[in-house]
């Protein structure tokens, strides 16, 4: 289990930023990650594993509409 | 391509005109954004005045939309409706609005009394009526009153002269109209882009959904282009004021035409803005290759997107029909692109030389401005029609007839529900199949609003009014309706699915003009980021974002540039702060300070709003929107109302039942379930309004309190008039 936004997230062996990405759906174009507080850079989405227990935020900077 | 006007047509026009009134003024020079001048004109008299803008209005209402609600509010009384001639339509375009260094720095508010909702509308739109007027010397235009026979009202802001004259020939549809008058009034071609026109159209005349197309000339594309202040009929009451048209005509547009204290630090502030744009926007949004049509395909991949009347929130033909690749094939990009001056953001898209299907203009080929997002989403996706080709024929005629696609949406979608399920037939509709997906029969009811004929007149009423004739007339299940007609205070709904975002389903209701999106878009931060948890997180976004929101209305520009572009401060910023782009909202401060001279800072903005805002909830109170009634959210907005939109999500329905609500679905039947779930919604969007009321400063019942307008300084002695009997 990892903390997803605030929530409970199953957890996989070899999950990255970007395969967590693709199995939500997350396609809007903008988005700021951390994890562990970390911000993470777009071009290390799938290099960058995300570990049991992490806590990621996937933020939508989002307010407009 | 553009309709050609010939000479002949020209003159006719001329010869056919009625001069009421003509009078010369000398134009008032901007000065740090502002005229300080309003222009008053009463068409049941042709009285023409001039009138000065006391310095405490400045003050407490700033501009645009806030001038627009203070003379509404000294024009109307408590039981002025919308036809009344003592009505107002007002057209301000605010301080700021007219500079050319920053992007989306050139809108216009317009306020009257809404005829689908009983009480204040503004809506906010592009295109040069609004800089240019004020560029020739007003600040506001206040018209009153209503004329014999229709009308056109022109203001040479070059001459100092305005006149009122009889127009009976002018066709009344926009796109010919728009470029009718640009043709009469131009001296020469280079002259067209010095003009703008402000105009509506026939469906205006037999529905309650009438727009104002505001034009600007494309010199690429030799034609008038039309912006839109949809929402909530300000065209029909254009038109019952017999007004065909409003021209104004300026040249000598420059970068400081807007008189600002300092031009400099606006240039600073906008190239890095600009700068942000062409770095990042192809990688981003994309709103200079698509516009705002880039959000369809995204709202489907996160169940947002309205579908057959907000049932559901996504479909498997939305990237294929309104995505960004199919769109790019149908829009124009190669050009830059904006509805005012030094745009970057360039989001004003059209397609060209578009061959109409159908109606009185079928086979013109013709410019139709956008799509935007929320007409894909609202005459496409939501009933049920998946084809570019038909989104862009009923963007054209609602355009042209004077018509908001957003109502035309959702009222289409509302009527194909209730013909689906039988509450009413093909003897009620007058023949036409209103299913889903009918594209021809969508059209077909279009064009009858433009004529005035068949259910397009009872469709044009509104959702609310139509609910009211099934119930009434046709025996229909008034709970049913109450529970898929997605209105409230009588405006239909802007296209999002809110029914996974509590915060957003208050974004919609606990709104003032009804539920249009510009006052709090929070899907995002609540339902996908989870930044606002708690019901004090919600209500503190509900205070915050309608304030901030609010501020783009007073002083005429776009929102789009605040969060279409993301910059790379925004990255260091962490929570639900970063939802705001912090580094944008200072931009704005500056500019206001730069263009007017004063010193403000982040919280005098939201407090600048608040007045304002404040203002136009006790405008409501005074035209008798009270009480929670007033703020009153169709189910369907807030959860599943039918066993086939339950059963669609019944799996995140069933997790929710158990992790939110503390009860095990196991066992129970489908009713059950539904009830167990509605019962829990209902009670999580009363806590809300509650909560949001409390933060607002309004008691349960919503009702500013007088100490509350004191603190922020709205306390003047015509408002605590109207909320006092409430504290008695």
């Amino acid at each position: 289990m990892i903390q997803m936004n605030g929530r409970d997230h199953d957890w996989y062996e070899g999950m990255t930023i970007q395969s967590l990405i693709t199995d939500l759906n997350y396609t809007y174009p903008i988005l700021l990650i951390r994890v562990n507080g970390t911000f993470i850079e777009k071009e290390n989405y799938g290099n960058t594993r995300v570990q049991k227990g992490d806590d990621v935020k996937i933020i939508h900077p989002i307010a407009g509409g | 391509m553009s309709v050609v006007i010939a000479k002949e047509r020209v003159d006719e026009m001329k010869s056919s005109r009625r001069v009421l009134k003509t009078l010369e003024y000398t134009p008032t020079k901007v000065q740090k954004g502002y005229t300080d001048k309003t222009l008053y004109i009463n068409l049941t008299d042709n009285q023409v005045e001039f009138k000065d803008i006391p310095a405490v209005v400045k003050e407490k209402f700033i501009g645009g939309k806030g001038y627009g609600l203070w003379h509404l509010w000294k024009g109307v009384n408590a039981d002025t409706k919308w036809n009344d001639p003592e009505n107002e339509i007002v057209i301000s375009p605010g301080p700021i609005a007219g500079i050319t260094q920053y992007p989306g720095a050139g809108k216009s508010l317009v306020v009257s009394i809404s005829p689908i909702t009983g009480t204040v509308i503004d809506s906010n739109v592009g295109g040069h009526f609004g800089p240019l007027m004020k560029f020739s010397g007003f600040d506001a235009l206040e018209i009153q009153g209503k004329a014999e026979k229709d009308v056109v009202v022109f203001i040479d802001g070059n001459k100092g002269t305005i006149s009122i004259e009889e127009a009976p020939v002018e066709t009344v549809d926009s796109h010919i109209l728009a470029e009718e008058l640009t043709e009469m009034y131009a001296d020469d071609e280079e002259d067209k882009r010095h003009i703008s026109v402000v105009s509506s159209g026939q469906a205006a005349e037999h529905s309650y959904i009438g727009l104002l197309n505001f034009s600007f000339y494309d010199k690429r594309k030799k034609a008038q282009r039309l912006k839109q202040a949809g929402r909530g009929g300000i065209g029909t009451v254009f038109r019952d004021k017999k007004i065909k048209a409003l021209i104004v005509k300026y040249k000598g547009v420059k970068g400081d035409s807007n008189a600002p204290v300092d031009v400099e630090k606006i240039k600073q502030v906008g190239m890095k803005l600009h700068k942000e744009v062409h770095d990042f926007d192809d990688e981003q949004c994309q709103m200079r290759q698509v516009g705002t049509a880039n959000l369809f395909e995204t709202m489907s991949d996160y169940d947002l997107l309205p579908v057959n009347n907000f049932q559901y929130g996504s479909h498997k033909d939305a990237a294929k029909t309104g995505g960004r690749a199919a769109l790019k094939k149908v829009l124009q990009q190669d050009e830059p692109d904006g509805c005012w001056f030094g745009c970057s953001m360039s989001c004003a898209k059209s397609a060209t030389a578009y061959e109409l299907q159908t109606g009185p203009y079928k086979g013109q080929k013709v410019v139709v401005d956008g799509p935007e997002y929320e007409t894909i989403a609202g005459v496409g996706s939501n009933c049920g029609i998946f084809d570019i080709d038909y989104v862009l024929e009923c963007n054209f005629y609602c355009d042209t007839y004077g018509v908001d696609t957003i109502s035309f949406g959702t009222l289409t979608a509302f009527a194909m529900e209730c013909f689906e399920r039988g509450v009413i037939d093909k003897e009620v509709t007058q023949g036409l199949e209103l299913t889903f997906g009918n594209k021809e029969a969508a059209m077909e009811l279009l064009h009858q609003m433009a004529r005035g004929d068949g259910f397009g007149v009872i469709a044009g009423k509104g959702v609310r009014e139509m609910r009211k004739l099934f119930v009434r007339e046709y025996g229909a299940d008034e709970n049913l309706l109450l529970d898929i007609g997605m209105e409230s205070k009588g405006l239909e709904y802007s296209q999002y699915v809110s029914k996974e975002s509590l915060a957003q389903q208050g974004g919609y209701a606990l709104t003032n003009k009804g539920p249009q999106h510009d006052e709090a878009w929070l899907i995002f931060m609540d339902m996908v980021n989870n930044q606002i948890p708690s019901f004090d997180d919600k209500a503190e976004a509900l205070h915050y974002f309608p304030m901030f929101r609010t501020w783009f209305g007073l002083q005429g520009l776009c929102k789009l540039p605040w969060n279409d572009v993301e910059p790379i401060s925004n990255r260091s910023v962490e929570g639900p702060e970063a939802a705001k782009v912090p580094e944008h909202v200072q931009n704005y401060v500056d500019l206001y300070n730069a263009v007017t001279g004063n010193n403000i800072d982040k919280q005098e903005m939201i407090l600048q709003s608040e007045r304002v805002y404040n203002f136009q909830k006790v405008f409501n109170i005074r035209l008798g929107v009270v009480g929670i009634e007033g703020d009153r959210a169709p189910y369907r907005s807030m959860g599943p109302v039918t066993k086939e939109e339950f059963l669609s999500r019944e799996d995140r329905y069933d997790k929710q039942m158990k992790e939110n609500i503390g009860i095990d679905p196991e066992g129970k039947s489908l009713e059950e379930k539904m009830k167990i779930t509605r019962d829990f919604r209902e009670s999580q969007f009363a806590q809300l309004r509650d909560t949001v009321y409390k933060r607002r400063g309004w008691t349960v019942e919503g009702i500013p309190k007088v100490e509350h307008l004191q603190n922020i300084g709205m306390d003047l002695p015509e408002v605590l008039e109207v909320v006092q009997p409430y504290f008695k």
